[in-house]
């Protein structure tokens, strides 16, 4: 995983709530075995529409989604932060995230911004009133930035370190792994195991 | 010294520890099961490979194929490309991996949610992990069962463990008694609608009171299962004889003295008294209706004896805005009767009512009747198993008697990934999860109802309860009674 660096990139008015993994990437694309090359399927039923925000010659390869409360919502397929990244997200803001999602977003180095929903109202004015601004995106500092106007975001201590300092998770995890040994030598007889199989 | 009185989901938590995170991090937990599918898991194996990583517990690990299986010629190579690829992919993954599997064909195929209770692999006080955010089906056991993404899938795979932050618990109490016709599942859509989609998040939700505790095994998975269109994490019931009536004599479940064990450690696991819950919401069993959706996700539902909401029924700006964009998708005017909503499909089947008490309850509402012409009906046990019990019961007759259509085993119409879809425009009542914008297929509309809900409205072909049917006449078809659970 990549470092996260603070970037400046074309910024984009999602101005939809309740937007779900489904809308994020329909399930016809979950099929392929791949984990890249799914930015044709982002937002695929809505792109179809050619007033849909992200057909605006303005928006084109933006990197920062501003969207309504609620974003990612839905089936947990990570498909859905692959998309936004293949696309080129960096960074999604929302006064409101699905769990499951920024759990996926965080292990994929999509930082996943909590903001107000009063400054998500302040971000959309901004971006409007100029098309094809970029937004300045500092997770050191924890702030979003379009022209004058600098907005915090939050997002927990340990996803940051993590995206800053680019860590991958199972790496992380195999260093307790003496932990891991002494847990399984203590854990009952009666807990179920799948192997051999009975039943069948 | 006494100990804190802890809930539920803190004791399951506390006992599956392996390291306490500090400054911030994540908790590092053991996982006891783990559930793989064909669409979230080849990127996970494929992860392992290139990383040179074994599966450390293949014998805590078990695979079935459900999502984009067709549910019709089974026997027949998958016509579509990209599904036959990711089936192939699984199975070459679990042989290679030596994982478990069960696949098209196999009598203990089916939805990875049935088939992990019906083989007795789901028991209580366990934490179960799937990357399928159904999972949290699994929690009415009293298990934390989580729905996990694919990196967190090849996570699992590889460490048996999954770092976690710790949730905040929320009590749902369900008191009083369901009338006739009313079921688990208007219980979850009306918690829904009162909590909102968001309404869960951060939050595992613990399921209490009389009314769940009168509920069958099958009626509580189908709560649990969509605690996730709550928002929440995860969704518990706390075990209780009637959990242990469904596990005991199940093929993995304890025997002997392990069994004994297992119950002596399963009865520690309800919440204490005095235990607090960070936020408690209360449902009135005794006077709720049969519920369905108008919108476009699962909050958006009413009575069934309601009408369509305005816009402008909602105080707050979002849920205005979601409920313009829900009528225009939906095709729906305010003020229409939710009786008057004429449907093309019904679909009965998913991991959430797919069991056999779910197909039971349907057929001995259709039982003697015939079908609303134009209305085409999809039955889809939720397993291979299911439909087999199905057909020694009879119920297939019961169902293709009527006039529906008797398939195999499968995610099926839930989502549109595999053969069954609604075309653009279409409008389904269906005892699936999720009403969100395509989901059953580009442009179709869903109603999320209850199997009764469904059974009924497939015979008046506008959504319909049980009690909305002329009484049969008992002469002519020989039918005294109807069950009405």
């Amino acid at each position: 995983m990549e470092k996260f660096e603070v970037f400046t990139g074309t910024a984009v008015p999602l101005r939809r709530s309740n937007v779900d993994t489904d809308q994020i990437i329909p399930a016809v694309y979950l099929k392929r075995i791949t984990k890249t090359g799914y930015d044709d399927a982002l937002f695929a039923a809505w792109r179809g529409e050619p007033d849909f925000i992200l057909n605006q010659p303005a928006y084109k390869g933006a990197q920062v989604l501003i969207a309504g409360a609620d974003f990612g919502t839905g089936s947990s397929r990570e498909h859905a932060v692959w998309a936004l990244r293949d696309y080129g997200f960096k960074a999604v803001f929302s006064s409101k995230f699905a769990d499951i999602f920024r759990g996926n977003a965080g292990k994929q180095g999509l930082l996943a911004g909590l903001i107000t929903d009063e400054d998500t109202e302040k971000l959309w004015a901004a971006i409007e009133a100029n098309p094809g601004v970029g937004a300045t995106v500092d997770l050191e500092a924890r702030t979003v930035s379009v022209g004058s106007l600098s907005v915090s975001f939050q997002i927990d201590d340990y996803t940051r370190w993590r995206l800053l300092e680019g860590l991958d998770d199972i790496g992380l995890t195999l260093q307790n792994e003496q932990a891991i040994s002494e847990f399984e030598a203590r854990r009952p007889s009666f807990k179920p195991k799948t192997l051999p199989a009975k039943g069948v | 010294m006494t100990d804190k009185p802890l809930t539920l989901a803190e004791k399951v938590w506390r006992d599956h520890l392996v390291v306490k995170g500090e400054d911030g991090a994540p908790d590092l937990l053991y996982i006891d099961l783990h559930l793989v599918h064909e669409v979230t898991s080849p990127q996970a194996f494929d992860g392992l490979r290139m990383a040179g990583r074994p599966v450390r517990r293949p014998d805590l690990t078990i695979a079935t194929e459900d999502h984009n299986t067709p549910t019709l010629d089974i026997d027949k190579p998958i016509a579509d490309v990209t599904s036959r690829t990711q089936i192939e992919a699984l199975r070459k993954n679990a042989a290679e991996f030596g994982v478990r599997i069960h696949s098209l064909g196999d009598a203990n195929q089916g939805i990875v949610h049935v088939v992990g209770p019906q083989l007795g692999l789901t028991q209580p006080g366990m934490t179960v992990v799937c990357g399928d955010s159904h999972t949290s089906t699994h929690g009415a056991f009293g298990s934390l069962a989580m729905g996990i993404g694919t990196s967190e899938v090849e996570h699992v795979l590889a460490t048996q463990t999954l770092p976690l932050k710790p949730f905040k618990t929320m009590a749902i109490n369900v008191e009083g008694t369901l009338r006739p016709g009313v079921t688990a599942k208007d219980i979850i859509l009306a918690v829904i609608a009162k909590i909102g989609t968001g309404g869960g998040q951060g939050y595992v939700l613990e399921y209490r009171g009389s009314a769940i505790r009168a509920l069958s095994m099958e009626g509580r998975m189908t709560i649990c299962n969509m605690s996730i269109e709550a928002g929440a994490r995860a969704g518990m019931v706390a075990p209780d004889a009637t959990t242990y009536a469904f596990v005991k004599g199940r093929p993995h479940a304890p025997e002997g003295a392990d069994w004994d064990a297992a119950v002596a450690y399963w009865d520690t696991l309800p919440t204490d008294d005095g235990a607090v819950f960070d936020a408690e919401i209360n449902i009135d069993a005794d006077n709720l209706d049969p519920f369905v959706t108008w919108g476009t996700n699962p909050g958006q539902g009413v009575s069934l004896l309601d009408t369509v909401p305005s816009p402008d029924d909602f105080a707050d700006a979002n849920e205005r805005e979601a409920a313009v964009n829900a009528l225009r998708y939906m095709d729906l005017t305010p003020g229409t009767k939710m009786k008057d909503i004429a449907v093309n499909t019904v679909f009965l089947g998913s991991c959430t009512n797919g069991r056999i008490e779910d197909l039971r309850a349907a057929a001995s509402v259709i039982q003697g009747r015939k079908k609303a012409d134009g209305v085409t009906m999809l039955v889809v046990p939720g397993s291979a198993k299911v439909r087999l019990q199905a057909e020694a019961e009879g119920l297939d007759k019961i169902f293709t008697d009527f006039g529906a259509e008797w398939r195999f085993a499968g995610c099926s119409m839930c989502l549109g990934m595999n053969p069954d879809q609604l075309a653009p425009g279409e409008r389904a009542a269906s005892t699936s999860n999720r009403n969100f914008e395509g989901r059953q297929g580009k442009g179709s509309r869903t109603h999320l109802v209850s199997p009764v809900v469904a059974a009924a409205t497939a015979v008046r072909g506008t959504l319909s309860s049980p009690s909305d049917l002329e009484p049969l006449d008992p002469l002519t078809t020989g039918i005294a009674t109807l069950g009405n659970n």
